[in-house]
């Protein structure tokens, strides 16, 4: 199966990239553009067959490596 | 003092390190390679600047899992002291042995400049050799040096004295080009509760010179040297 993670700042961190990018998409016309939060997006195929199983492990992925849990917050979705 | 500094694939300011220990310890440090598992006998383990594994998923994330890390850890449990220096101070809060992260710099330029660095607290074997409240001039940089924690954390760090350096102005510089990066409260290094362990995101290896236009960074190496010699 796969796993589709998310991980996404928290709420209240400053995220400049996002601003940057909210910036350059008003420069180009893009009107009404009122935040942009840039994240990741990983992708991790799994040899796993038991759902629950692989999302503990995946959860425990993104607590060990995938994401800075003091900054980030992460999401994790099984499919196949 | 004995030393040594621990090199990773992309660690690009080991040699600084060496030279900086070296003049003022007079003893030239142990190279360590971050698939070592066993470190020398030594008083001081430094984690110098760079660009670990090409700053893959956050700066420092992987090398914090390097297997020379458990022994980092074993070993700054047991007493041995610990320097992080830029990508080394990314690397000891990834790692978890210092509080905080390193973001992206606020502006999201690459800051490379000399900096007024402020000595917050003398009482650390890190910086006893200066006053606190001096002012150095020290060079920064790195794209990712904006220090950021909680606030609980920030208060405790605060309340527990264990802010070890704040971006200050030197020489009278424009007010928003004090904090080079953004960081909370201009917080340049800071101390784990033993005080035993610093990371810091100016180079004070690179500040022992004359002819490099400062030798503000030599009271750190100075200090530790007086502490464990």
């Amino acid at each position: 199966m796969k796993a589709r993670v998310h991980i996404t700042l928290k709420t209240g961190v400053l995220d400049p990239q996002g601003k940057a990018i909210a910036h350059a998409l008003g420069s180009l016309g893009f009107s009404g553009v009122e935040e942009v939060r840039q994240g990741k997006y990983i992708e991790i195929d799994l040899a796993d067959t038991d759902q629950a199983a692989a999302k503990g492990r995946v959860e425990a992925m993104c607590q060990r490596l995938l994401a800075n849990t003091i900054v980030e917050d992460y999401k994790v979705e099984l499919v196949g | 003092m004995k030393s040594a500094v621990v090199v990773f694939p992309g660690s690009n300011r080991e040699r600084d390190a060496v030279a900086a220990l070296t003049a003022i310890s007079g003893r030239a440090p142990e190279l360590v390679w971050h698939r070592d598992t066993t470190l020398p006998k030594v008083d001081l383990i430094v984690i110098p600047g760079g660009f670990t594994y090409g700053d893959y998923l956050r700066t420092g994330a992987i090398a914090a899992h390097s297997p020379i890390m458990a022994e980092i850890k074993r070993a700054a449990a047991s007493g041995v002291h610990v320097l992080g220096i830029c990508n080394g101070f990314q690397i000891l809060t990834e790692a978890g042995l210092l509080p905080g992260v390193l973001l992206r710099n606020a502006q999201l330029k690459f800051v490379c400049r000399d900096v007024g660095l402020k000595v917050e607290t003398s009482n650390s074997p890190f910086t006893r050799a200066y006053n606190a409240g001096q002012i150095l001039r020290v060079p920064v940089a790195h794209g990712d040096g904006n220090y950021f924690a909680d606030g609980d954390t920030v208060k405790r760090l605060e309340d527990e004295d264990r802010i070890a350096f704040r971006y200050h102005a030197v020489n009278g510089e424009a007010p928003e080009r004090v904090n080079p990066n953004g960081s909370l409260n201009a917080i340049a290094g800071v101390l784990d509760q033993s005080r035993r362990t610093l990371g810091l995101m100016p180079h004070p290896e690179n500040a022992i010179e004359p002819l490099l236009g400062s030798t503000d960074g030599r009271g750190l190496f100075a200090s530790l040297v007086q502490t464990l010699s």
